[in-house]
């Protein structure tokens, strides 16, 4: 005869055995989603039940800063209308220009036979919110999957780089701003077409790593990007130096710099269209099709050889 | 100290839609804009230390986890983050509870103090591993203000289970 405790005594696994199996579940999707990036489909799946509720927790807010746009007084308004008229004045001349000079640019290019460089274009979006996490500065805007957005793409604003596209939900997606801590962007001095990485400190300033202490960096300089990196377009404002350091016992320059664009600014933003891929020379690509799948030493050998009998 | 067990009143059963309905509150609370300001409390933690400490056999990791993962999905963090550390707390507070609820209310302040420390403790620490940076001290001020809350907040929870049975027309609750 075996004795069953009666039912009502019942109270599932132990808590240590839960605990460690929920640890051990958490700890391996933080693992999961640190290495390799997976979980992707997953955060879409549970974001169609934690947007709707964001939303709904954003719009007394909303309603709030729409209301205070509504009774903002006429004078303001009168004095921001003369201002956009006097700035648009302004820029007229060089845009007018400038129209005129791509097109000129364009054609000497195609005299050159050198590749046509892409325009830009995009979507306008809305800043919905910044997330709330502490430890990193991304903020989420109004359009996502559904109107094609693709992680990776760059957003700009009015004066300069923004951030990019990190994670695209159905709706909505992720923009991680260039103050990112370790988020980096290839750029350019315009001064002297000096090239280096820009990367996010964290705390809202940008830092100009690697550079030797005797670079030609000076204070107000201007860093665009470079375009290197095949996701940027080359030429957008990104940075301004505002603070050099140049220690000799170091062999790197600190150099300090702020963005342009309003980062940490609410309003609209533009997420530009993927930047399209480069295409390599006929040579390298006729290369790889030859020896793909065979020894990795192959390429190499044929490329002796190649070299021999010339 | 010696613990002064007042005798508490005997309470109603809790309605489960009441459980489920605090923390959906919660989650909303957490994902206002006002989350962003230093010393604002994590609310779910805190409702989530509530009551595991109340109810333990009705609010237990499951929930926590599935929480947590609601949070660091809208958070933007990483994935389990907040599961991590809600999970822990739970663990905590639900092989506390018979402890806790012996001491007068101030002293169960005491206790869960700890309990949501730990929660923002094992969050930054799995940040500091993935490679961020410290966010300043005002990212420890929550769990003090939710040490300030739990007086108030177990009054508020509580209050649909002081009814009596029968009612009485002559008092009001």
């Amino acid at each position: 005869m075996d004795y069953q405790p009666p039912p009502f005594f019942k109270r599932g696994p132990a808590p240590l055995a839960l605990f460690s199996f929920y640890a051990a579940l958490s700890v391996s999707l933080l693992v999961v989603d640190a290495r390799f990036h997976t979980l992707e489909l997953l955060r879409q799946g549970l974001s169609m039940f934690t947007h709707p509720l964001q939303q709904a927790a954003h719009a007394p807010a909303d309603i709030f800063s729409n209301a205070g746009n509504y009774f903002s007084s006429v004078t303001r308004l009168q004095d921001e209308n003369a201002q956009m008229k006097h700035a648009q004045l302004d820029g007229a001349t060089t845009l007018l220009r400038t129209r005129q000079l791509e097109v000129e640019n364009e054609r000497l290019r195609r005299l050159l036979g050198v590749r046509e460089r892409q325009q830009a274009s995009g979507q306008v979006t809305q800043i919905l919110f910044s997330a709330r996490d502490p430890f990193s500065r991304r903020v989420v805007v109004d359009k996502g999957l559904q109107d094609k957005i693709v992680a990776g793409q760059p957003v700009v604003d009015d004066a300069g780089i923004v951030g990019q596209v990190t994670r695209v939900f159905p709706f909505v997606s992720e923009v991680t701003l260039i103050t990112d801590k370790d988020q980096a962007v290839p750029v350019q001095i315009v001064r002297n077409g000096l090239r280096s990485v820009v990367f996010g400190l964290g705390d809202g300033r940008l830092e100009l790593r690697f550079m030797p202490a005797n670079a030609d960096v000076q204070n107000g300089d201007m860093l665009v990007t470079s375009g290197l990196d095949g996701i940027f377009l080359p030429g957008f404002p990104v940075a301004k130096v505002v603070h050099i350091e140049r220690d000799t016992s170091y062999s790197f320059a600190r150099i300090y710099c702020v963005p342009v664009a309003g980062v940490e600014n609410f309003g609209e933003v533009m997420v530009l269209e993927p930047r399209l891929a480069t295409a390599l020379p006929t040579q390298l690509t006729a290369e790889t099709v030859v020896d793909g799948g065979k020894s990795p030493d192959k390429p190499l050998r044929a490329k002796k050889k190649h070299l021999k009998k010339e | 100290m010696q613990p002064t067990f007042s005798s508490s009143r005997i309470l109603l059963p809790v309605r489960p839609w009441f459980i489920v309905l605090s923390l959906l509150v919660a989650l909303f609370l957490n994902f206002l804009p006002t989350s962003n300001w230093p010393g604002v409390p994590d609310w779910v933690a805190l409702l989530l230390v509530f009551w595991s400490v109340r109810e333990s056999r009705k609010v237990g990791m499951g929930s926590a986890f599935i929480l947590g993962l609601a949070m660091d999905v809208a958070d933007a963090s990483m994935m389990g983050q907040h599961a991590l550390a809600y999970v822990l707390a739970v663990y905590g507070a639900s092989s506390l509870a018979r402890r806790i609820l012996w001491f007068p209310l101030g002293q169960q302040a005491l206790h869960v103090l700890p309990l949501l420390l730990v929660v923002q403790v094992v969050q930054f620490g799995v940040r500091l591993l993935a490679g961020a940076e410290f966010p300043g001290l005002g990212y420890f001020i929550g769990p003090f203000i939710g040490f300030v809350l739990w007086l108030p907040l177990t009054y508020v929870l509580l209050l649909p289970q002081y009814q009596p049975v029968d009612r009485d027309a002559n008092r009001p609750i």
